[in-house]
């Protein structure tokens, strides 16, 4: 195991932002934890990447211990932060010389890591941080918290206000680094992202909702989802909650999705809405995402 | 390490040129300007003669009064109410009215009476024209006894008169008092308060986070912030000195390496100060407003435009605790009198007792707030 913590705890005050984490990372996989903003993630980052202490629990990264090894653990991860942290009136070149030279290294000895991406950024290495687009520091960032070729590698929501494109280029580039034989942990607030994983962690307010494979999970949705349309949509998510056979219903995207316990009850479904005054039904059976899957488990 | 760390604090320091113009602009400006305007002597105060007496001897003290480099005379007023007036206006700082049996008391009895008023709104400013033309009139006095005293055996005036002579700056030249002083000051800004501005900042965009998951010690990244602000300090501190000798021909009258001594221990006293604002403030703003409360309680409560000593008691207990107190001391007594090591050696044991309450307690609120 690449990461490992035990009943990991930590409070600011009176709110628990961590509540009793057990997880477990394998070396080279990439592990998303994903759960809405205020769920505890960055705290979780923070924990691992020895910046904060823990109330309670026990967590080894690398092998060492997140209290007693932090200066080990130190050299031996790289963490990128939810918001740009590199020195913005420094130059790409001078930011990536400085945090090399920080983990006594060059940046010639890791260039095979950081070649891809050092690439698109090169015709700008004179340039301040600053100036960068928002794209382009996002991938700086990368570079320099991979200059020291860690073991393990932190993405705190990397791709948060980063453009679609952008996102499913930086997920590529995941994925070659996962080939280099790094260990990835990141965070998102996206659950479409969460398929790009090997294994996930669904988390929300502070308490573990549920571990596995991203197939894990939707597979194990044995209840029935039906997605609902009718002519009165505001008035429609009222009516499904209230509905005697509705397990938990939420909106989602132009439709409404309704967890039941089993398709059988479509035909209910529908006499019952029609009593409450909607027409133009569409009522449809659909397979379940890892979206619906967080909503289900989330919302009443 | 530390050498890597160090070299990036150059870069940004020199990056944008704002340091080095600060470094060349803010000496030329506290050591050319400053201690012209901070200077408390007072020229050209508007003084009103009522001359009731309008004869040959008051004529006399008019004459003496308008002649003194003090003194602007800018009317001869017809009475006493009318100068009053011309006070409340502002057109006139004091009155010197003359009865209108002066010359005859004088010369009769040998004894003239003459009434000063003062506009003390300015209390210093008041003060110091009422010691001017005190002693105006006390000279102008002698001169009377002389010529009439031979006539007149019972003359009142003054019989003997006091010459002070004031060591170790004869002309009492403000300037020369305020430049050491002012050195200090310098240092101050450049060694304690720019230095935690620095670490803030660092805090406030957040860049801290990304150092702190590195192998840098807390311990290396705080001298790395340091150290370059003490060489500009020690760079500055040498420039000022040389400042001094080019515009008021001040060079310290003590030795030097004695002053060097006191300015490494300064600047490790009150980088210590600087330490703990950095560790309370979470944002530059906060830190700015904590730099200026103490910035003018330091510069009020040491000694720089009052002396301590003639502060209440309570203002001296704080004021013991003011590491510029002890600095702008040490810094007059070398430049002007020439004081070595030993006669200093109260003010180097508190330099150094501040320097180490400070940075035990930046070590201990550092660990604390993070």
């Amino acid at each position: 195991m690449m990461i490992e913590t035990e009943n990991i705890c930590k409070s600011y005050g009176k709110i628990q932002a961590v509540k009793s984490w057990s997880i477990s990372v394998k070396a080279n996989e990439i592990y998303g934890l994903i759960g809405p903003d205020g769920a505890g993630k960055t705290t979780l980052f923070r924990l691992l990447t020895t910046v904060l202490l823990p109330d309670s629990g026990k967590g080894v990264v690398a092998g060492y211990d997140i209290v007693k090894d932090f200066r080990q653990i130190r050299k031996e991860i790289g963490y990128m932060p939810g918001r740009f942290s590199l020195y913005e009136d420094l130059t790409v070149k001078e930011n990536l010389q400085f945090f090399a030279t920080v983990f006594s290294t060059t940046i010639e000895e890791n260039m095979h890591l950081i070649k891809d991406i050092y690439s698109q950024l090169e015709k700008f290495s004179s340039r301040k941080a600053g100036k960068l687009s928002g794209g382009m520091k996002q991938k700086l960032a990368l570079c320099c918290a991979l200059i020291h070729s860690p073991k393990v590698l932190f993405l705190d929501e990397p791709t948060t206000g980063v453009d679609v494109v952008s996102r499913r280029e930086f997920w590529q580039m995941l994925k070659r680094l996962k080939q280099e034989g790094i260990t990835i942990i990141v965070s998102t607030p996206y659950m479409d992202e969460a398929e790009m994983c090997d294994s996930i962690a669904l988390v929300n307010q502070g308490e573990f909702l549920r571990i596995d494979t991203p197939n894990g999970i939707v597979s194990s949705f044995d209840k029935t989802l039906f997605s609902v349309k009718s002519n009165k949509m505001h008035q429609l998510l009222n009516d499904l909650k209230q509905y005697s056979n509705a397990l938990s219903a939420f909106s989602f995207g132009e439709s409404i999705h309704l967890k039941v316990n089993s398709p059988t009850i479509k035909q209910d479904l529908s006499s019952y809405l029609s009593d409450k005054g909607h027409s133009e039904l569409e009522i449809q059976e659909i397979k379940p995402n890892i979206e619906d899957c967080f909503m289900a488990m989330t919302s009443m | 390490m530390l050498k890597h760390l160090i070299i990036k604090e150059f870069k940004q320091l020199f990056r944008g040129g704002f340091i080095p113009k600060l470094l060349i602009f803010m000496p030329i400006a506290m050591i050319g300007i400053l201690p012209f305007a901070a200077n408390q002597e007072i020229k050209h105060l508007k003084v009103t003669i009522v001359d009731n007496d309008k004869s040959s001897v008051s004529e006399k003290l008019c004459e003496k009064v308008s002649a003194s480099k003090y003194f602007t005379l800018t009317e001869v007023g017809s009475s006493h109410r009318q100068a009053i007036k011309s006070i409340e206006k502002g057109d006139v700082d004091l009155i010197v009215e003359i009865p209108d049996d002066f010359e005859k008391n004088l010369v009769k009895n040998g004894l003239g009476k003459v009434q000063i008023s003062v506009n003390s709104v300015n209390g210093m400013k008041g003060m110091l024209a009422n010691n001017y033309m005190n002693s105006i009139i006390n000279e102008y006095a002698n001169e009377m006894k002389e010529k009439y005293s031979t006539q007149q055996p019972s003359f009142h005036a003054q019989v003997f008169s006091i010459k002070p002579y004031y060591l170790f700056n004869p002309k009492l030249d403000y300037k020369i008092f305020m430049v050491p002083a002012i050195m200090v000051m310098l240092l101050t800004l450049m060694c304690g308060f720019l230095p935690a501005l620095n670490i803030v900042g660092e805090k406030e965009k957040g860049t801290i986070e990304q150092i702190n998951v590195t192998p840098v010690t807390r311990f290396a990244f705080i001298l790395s912030k340091l150290i370059p602000y003490w060489i500009i300090g020690f760079v500055l501190f040498g420039f000022s000195m040389f400042l001094a000798w080019l515009f008021y021909g001040l060079t310290p009258v003590g030795s030097v390496f004695t002053m060097f001594i006191f300015v490494i221990a300064y600047i490790i006293a009150i980088s210590g100060f600087g330490l703990v604002i950095s560790n309370y403030a979470k944002t530059m703003s906060q830190a700015m407003f904590l730099i200026f409360f103490f910035m003018l309680v330091f510069i009020l409560m040491s000694g720089l435009f009052t002396p301590v000593a003639s502060m209440p008691q309570w203002a001296q207990y704080i004021a013991a605790a003011n590491p510029l107190k002890y600095f702008i001391e040490v810094m007059r007594m070398i430049y002007l009198k020439g004081s070595g090591l030993s006669a200093l050696i109260t003010n180097l044991l508190a330099i150094i007792t501040v320097a180490i309450v400070l940075n035990t307690w930046a070590i201990i609120s550092y660990k604390k707030t993070n």
